[in-house]
């Protein structure tokens, strides 16, 4: 196991070396910074002068070189926009997304797996139906129509939850529920058709001749091996969920990194823009790390 | 040796599909006694696997019994409860089945998988589920049974699979033990021992054993009675030698001579033509019709029955209508 968690942590490296590059790109593809810093109506020279200064007159690999030195020392520059170092800012507002990301991931699951065992194991009947067809429902609709017809309905009609904001646990519901449903839509479907799949594998009919209760035939010798496909698309699935809560904190006015690197982009502010993306990025492969540990857990077959 | 211990009657188990009925077992009847030995021969699609699946009440959806009655011990096995029906299964009715590559589940120990049904059925603590375990491991012929106790199915070779299945179906001392082809995955040399491993389990503990096959090598080596099976239906069901030296259903016969003997130097093995019919496509006359050397027009209009042409030995074929005669 350590070995093999050495070898996979190895492989971390080219990755990340690969996002830092295509992050840095994401600076001249953004337009020009100096245009939207200083007012319209800035001399050229002062133009010149803060180009100078932002080391924006260097050539390309130059100034890759300097923003790989910051790079190295966690350092992605300062935020126009909040004259400070980047990476704080967004470090900041970190466990704000993760705080909605872990409450919606719960939701998800304690959908997903009841629903998609049931609705495999009773292929075809109504329960089946009803689990499918509210899938390709739920999935259809867009985050954003669905954060704010909850809005509307539990905040503004009922007034059982607040607007928006993050505080309490009650705000806290609606943008879970939204982000998390959305995630549950398509693992239920992804649970039915790996459980329908492994249901029809000879070990099972193995475990039924024991003698052994259907309740436990389907959740200890199937689940378990339902699981495998499922573990490694979520963990694929996190950058879906990533941007999902772009959209869902941008609905609620939650105060977490997808709202600040919307304001980021819009704004043109690519130090938060630069950090922010390394940091998701670093979450997906951070995901797809557990996932792989996850993976040997389940799966004594997999080689360490 | 007279008591039977299984009674199958007139037992049929249909599939309803979306392309209409098939009809997969169609009135099957036979018995075994407790401590005897049958074989279940016939090619692939006669029905030999549902009537096993039937019996163990494991016939999944679309498949179904509608008709006859499995009696075990007396009850009928088609009309208990699901909960009674459990109590059965892995403790007097045990199975083993043709892949063991793939019947064990990949993601649980060797030891979980032997003492689970212990536990189940002997109503065993854990250690003394383990005690078990290892010593039915140790009677399969397993060496160093306390490591493969706690290894996964992954790491065994196919015929040590095999024999933790053996292990396994015989853990709770079933009186009936159904194996359903349990050697064709498996080279000749460790068929050899797991059939040898078998017989002397068997003799052991005076269980039952219901033994699907097409090798008939097998048949001659292991059993006391055969049921020859096509297309649904037995056709031929009778001790073991007169099977070997007058078999008188036609399709017996035709099976018997796509053997190969080793005395018999052959450039080419015989065969049956054809393949067997799809359940249901044949509605008038014998069910061998179009495969049978010696069909006559009687064979396409009307369906034979099972008739007993002699003590002991019945033969569905019109050929033996008037009186046995010699094919």
């Amino acid at each position: 196991m350590g070995k093999y968690l050495i070898r996979r942590l190895l492989q971390v490296i080219p990755v990340l070396f690969i996002i830092s590059f295509v992050v840095f790109c994401l600076v001249f593809v953004a337009g020009d910074p100096v245009a939207l810093m200083l007012p319209e109506d800035a001399s050229q020279e002062d133009i010149e002068l803060l180009r100078e200064s932002l080391g924006l007159n260097e050539p390309f690999h130059i100034q890759y070189f300097t923003y790989m030195l910051g790079l190295v020392q966690l350092d992605f520059g300062d935020s126009f926009r909040y004259n400070q170092s980047a990476l704080p800012i967004v470090l900041e507002r970190l466990p704000a997304t993760l705080e909605l990301a872990i409450a919606a991931m719960i939701i998800a699951i304690v959908i997903a797996i009841p629903f998609g065992i049931w609705s495999a194991t009773k292929k075809n009947s109504p329960v089946d139906f009803l689990a499918t067809g509210g899938a390709v429902l739920w999935k259809a609709m867009p985050n954003f129509w669905l954060g704010i017809m909850l809005i509307l309905l539990f905040s503004v009609t009922l007034g059982w939850f607040p607007v928006s904001g993050r505080g309490d646990l009650s705000h806290l519901v609606l943008p879970a529920i939204t982000l998390g449903t959305g995630i549950a839509a398509e693992m239920t479907r992804l649970i039915r058709s790996s459980m329908l799949e492994i249901l029809n594998q000879d070990y099972i009919r193995t475990a039924k001749s024991k003698g052994i209760r259907n309740f436990f035939v389907i959740n200890k010798h199937a689940f378990r091996n339902a699981l495998i496909p499922v573990v490694t698309i979520t963990a694929l699935q996190t950058s879906t969920l990533v941007g999902g809560t772009l959209v869902t904190e941008t609905v609620f006015s939650w105060p977490g990194l997808g709202q600040l690197l919307i304001q980021a982009v819009n704004t043109r502010d690519m130090a938060i823009v630069q950090a922010s993306v390394f940091v998701i990025a670093f979450i997906v492969i951070l995901m797809n790390l557990i996932a792989d540990i996850l993976y040997k857990i389940l799966d004594p077959r997999i080689k360490y | 040796m007279t008591e039977a211990l299984l009674e199958v009657k007139d037992l049929k188990t249909y599939f309803h599909t979306e392309n209409g009925v098939v009809p997969s077992v169609d009135g099957v009847s036979f018995s075994i006694k407790k401590g005897e030995t049958i074989a279940v021969v016939g090619e692939s699609g006669s029905g030999k696997s549902v009537t096993s699946l039937s019996i163990m009440g494991l016939v999944g959806s679309p498949g179904k019994i509608v008709d006859g009655k499995i009696l075990f011990e007396g009850k009928d096995l088609t009309t208990i409860s699901n909960r009674d029906m459990r109590k059965l299964r892995g403790n007097e009715i045990a199975m083993i089945f043709q892949e063991p590559l793939t019947s064990l589940n990949p993601l649980f120990t060797v030891g979980n998988q032997i003492s689970e049904s212990i536990k189940l059925h002997q109503k065993a603590s854990k250690e003394e589920a383990k005690v078990k375990s290892i010593e039915m491991l140790r009677k399969v012929g397993i060496p160093r049974p306390e490591k493969v106790y706690s290894s996964y199915p992954h790491m065994l070779s196919g015929g040590m699979r095999q024999r933790v299945m053996i292990a396994m179906a015989l853990s709770c001392n079933p009186k009936l033990l159904i194996a359903d082809e349990p050697t064709t995955a498996l080279d000749v040399t460790i068929q050899a021992q797991i059939l040898q491993l078998m017989r002397n389990l068997i003799h052991e503990n005076d269980t039952s054993i219901m033994l699907i096959t097409h090798d008939l090598g097998v048949v001659a080596e292991m059993v006391d009675t055969v049921i020859v099976m096509y297309a649904g239906q037995v056709v031929e069901y009778t001790d073991v030698y007169t099977i070997f030296k007058e078999p008188k259903h036609p399709y017996t016969k035709g099976l018997l001579d796509s053997t190969p003997k080793i005395h018999e130097l052959k450039d080419e093995l015989q065969s049956i033509e054809g393949t067997v019919p799809a359940p249901g496509t044949i509605t008038k006359g014998c069910r061998f019709q179009t495969r049978c050397p010696l069909a006559t027009s009687k064979c396409f209009s009307e369906e034979p029955e099972l008739k007993e042409i002699r003590p002991n030995h019945q033969v569905r074929c019109w050929l033996h209508e008037e009186g046995e005669v010699a094919i």
